[in-house]
């Protein structure tokens, strides 16, 4: 994942002798499955592909509607110009996730200031939408210490880059939010791949068997960096792996911004009630590379991937928006404009923040710094002088 | 011979190990179709088939200990952890398992395991994808633990390494796997694990270093020759075993020592280096050992500061400097 070395490959070089059969074909098994599972209503669904309402009993009242369309759009113009400040060098590694905002933006959403959110690296739209203030999100993706200041308000953890880790450790924020006799809850990211991790299990069933109030979201997109979910796993519905630890388990429309807020909603109420943890299988797609650095032409092919744009969760709201009155032209307009000019403020104060001073990197490690690091940092002192 | 960098040597070795031995197969987090994020494994899963050339599952305890499970029953597992900084969830399996076979079962069963791991810094990843772990695995009894630098070692040593009985550690420096490049013979041969190679010889002081320190000694010692001190580099190639005979050999010749790496400074591979010199060779000392390491805090993921972190060959030409005024 390194920007210099490694998965930079030219596309050339990466489609030599790549006529794999497997790759379109785990890419079908992928849509497939979405297909398959959409069309016999095992994927939960409020909004249909087109925009039309599949269950107009269950539409959010109108503001939450256009809360949700502003938290994907906000998470969308971060990741768009995430894409080309990389470009610029003005970024470092950046995995993107456009998309995923209907799974990120969705599910962040049904949390409040109080609870907490353990996101992955790919979960930027989440962080976002819980509050995290975009400058300190570039700042992240720009490998600045700055990135690393969480602000004192919000209970969200930095990018998790180890896989599942973040599982258990949810886990114990909720206990401890519940013997501390309040009704928080925690939310925690992970990947179809990362599911497969021991600690993804290990939680769910610690989760269950101490009925935390625990919200796991499990983003299935299709891939984990070149692996597809079917080679990942035999299962070809994550959110029964719940089953089997006592949990409930729903598998919902990952572009379908409603069906993500809806589901998340009534899994945070049940946790705020005591009532236990739910495991959230979004399904849904990452469009483009794994990261940056990535080149997707090794393992799958672009065109299929366009398919899914059709399915995309921000048009999809959009579309929805604008038939039921609720944005107008003129409304849309300003609304994306205030979108991107929030962006450009934020920009513009992640380049203040200064660059970091080479003592830094010994800051943090203990409340009292050994006398080991006093002589470390005195060293490099001299050493910079 | 032909002209190639360290990550297309692996790739060379892995190829014909896998010709050489049915029972060799290569394993870990996107080897197959991709090839390895590092494209160590390119073409491998073409050439030789999805049952000796596979992705699994993403989970590193299953991978090490599915290797145990298949090196007991007979194969001989080569797998890869995508960076070495997500070796940890495996640490189980290794601590608990994978050192002990061999000795708890009085050699009934013995493990010719192989895991490769890129790692170290230099090349701006984002966090814990440039750790260097080495210490923890040299502390594990039962385990080897091998960190080629040049293209010619990685591939010999990587072949021994598969040739071995016994549970073998292989760590390949991201900064290394596209930076140097050099002749290497095309046909099979192996290198002895366990050998030292002395990079540069000299008469003032030794550098002792493995992996992606080897470069930064080379150019420290370029400028230390300049200011006419003669230093002698020695490449440890392997941490487990430990060529001691090598390293104290060179220090009795020129009575001082300079050890780098790119580890923590407290409780890394590079104590253990002095040491055992201080044991066995105090009497040739002229002035104290010197470590050149990185520090007690995590590496960072800083581009602007990363290269404070890890040695240069500043750091390393100051510490002879230093060892050559006492
Ligand atoms: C413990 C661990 N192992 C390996 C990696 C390297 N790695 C980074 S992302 C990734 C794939 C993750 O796939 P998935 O969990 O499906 O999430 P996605 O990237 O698709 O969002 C891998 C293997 C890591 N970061 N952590």
């Amino acid at each position: 994942m390194a920007r210099k070395s490694s998965t930079v490959t030219s596309t050339k070089d990466a489609v030599q002798g790549r006529e794999s059969t497997e790759t379109p074909a785990a890419f079908q098994a992928a849509e497939a499955a979405y297909n398959q599972a959409e069309a016999s209503g095992e994927l939960f669904q409020i909004l249909a592909p087109d925009g039309t309402v599949v269950r107009p009993d269950l539409l959010p009242p109108a503001e939450t509607r256009l809360h949700l369309y502003r938290q994907m759009r906000r998470a969308r113009q971060f990741d768009e110009r995430g894409w080309v400040l990389y470009r610029q060098g003005r970024l470092g590694v950046f995995p993107p996730f456009g998309g995923m905002e209907a799974s990120q933006c969705g599910t962040a959403a049904a949390l409040t200031k109080n609870d907490w959110l353990f996101p992955t690296y790919r979960d930027t739209g989440a962080a976002l939408t819980l509050g995290l203030p975009i400058a300190r999100t570039l700042a992240y993706w720009r490998t600045s210490p700055h990135g690393w200041a969480m602000p004192a308000d919000l209970k969200v953890l930095p990018f998790y880059i180890p896989i599942a880790t973040q599982y258990p450790q949810a886990v114990g924020a909720a206990l401890a939010e519940k013997r501390q006799g309040t009704q928080n809850v925690a939310m925690a990211f992970i990947g179809d791949g990362g599911s497969s991790e021991g600690d993804f299990h290990e939680a769910l069933n610690f989760a269950g068997a101490l009925n935390a109030p625990c919200i796991f979201i499990l983003q299935n997109n299709g891939w984990a960096i070149s692996v597809p979910t079917t080679t990942q796993t035999k299962a070809t519905n994550l959110s029964k792996r719940a089953d089997g630890y006592g949990i409930p388990g729903v598998r919902v429309d990952g572009n379908d911004v409603l069906a993500t807020w809806h589901v998340t909603d009534q899994a945070v109420k049940r946790a705020r009630n005591n009532e236990g943890p739910t495991l959230i299988e979004t399904v849904t797609y990452r469009v483009k590379a794994h990261t940056v650095a990535d080149d997707p032409s090794r393992y799958r092919t672009e065109d299929e991937a366009k398919k899914w744009l059709e399915k995309d969760p921000v048009t999809r709201l959009e579309q929805h928006l604008l038939k039921e009155g609720i944005l107008t032209e003129e409304s849309h307009a300003a609304l994306l404009k205030e979108v991107a000019e929030e962006f450009e403020a934020a920009l513009t104060e992640a380049d203040a923040y200064p660059d970091p001073t080479p003592a830094e990197i010994l800051d943090h490690v203990f409340a009292e710094p050994t006398p080991q690091l006093l002589k470390q940092r005195a060293e490099l002192l001299e050493e910079q002088a | 011979m032909k002209t190639m960098t360290m990550v297309a040597a692996i790739n060379n070795a892995l190829d014909l190990a896998l010709e050489r031995d049915p029972d060799v197969c290569i394993f870990g987090e996107d080897v197959g179709v991709m090839g390895g994020v590092f494209r160590a494994t390119d073409g491998l899963q073409q050439k030789h088939g999805v049952e000796r050339v596979f992705d699994t599952p993403l989970a590193e305890a299953a991978i090490v200990g599915m290797g145990i499970g298949m090196g007991l029953a007979g194969l001989k597992p080569v797998a890869e952890i995508q960076f070495a900084g997500f070796l940890y969830p495996a640490l189980d399996q290794i601590l608990s398992h994978l050192g002990r076979y061999r000795h708890r079962t009085r050699s009934r069963y013995h493990l010719p395991m192989v895991v490769r791991a890129p790692y170290g810094g230099g090349v701006h990843t984002p966090e814990q994808h440039a750790d260097s772990p080495e210490a923890i695995l040299a502390h594990t009894p039962g385990v080897k633990v091998v960190i080629p630098s040049t293209p010619g070692d990685a591939k010999g040593l990587l072949l021994a390494a598969i040739a071995d009985p016994d549970p073998v550690f292989f760590f390949e420096s991201i900064k290394l796997y596209r930076s140097t490049k050099e002749e290497v013979p095309e046909d099979y041969y192996t290198l002895p694990i366990g050998k030292a190679r002395v990079v540069t010889q000299g008469d003032d002081v030794t550098v002792i270093c493995y992996g992606g320190m080897v470069e930064v000694a080379q150019k420290a010692a370029e400028a230390a020759r300049n200011a006419g001190i003669g230093v002698e580099i020695i490449d440890l190639r392997t941490l487990v075993p430990l060529d001691l005979d090598t390293v104290l050999a060179s220090v009795e010749k020129t009575g001082r020592a300079v050890i780098v790496t790119e580890a923590p400074r407290t409780a890394g591979f590079h104590s253990e280096i002095a040491a055992n010199i201080a044991e066995e060779a105090i009497d040739f000392l002229q002035a104290p050992i010197v470590r050149v390491t990185g520090f007690d805090a995590p590496y960072p993921p800083f581009t602007a500061i990363e290269d404070v972190y890890r040695p240069n060959p500043l750091r390393v030409a100051k510490a002879i400097k230093k060892v050559m005024s006492h």
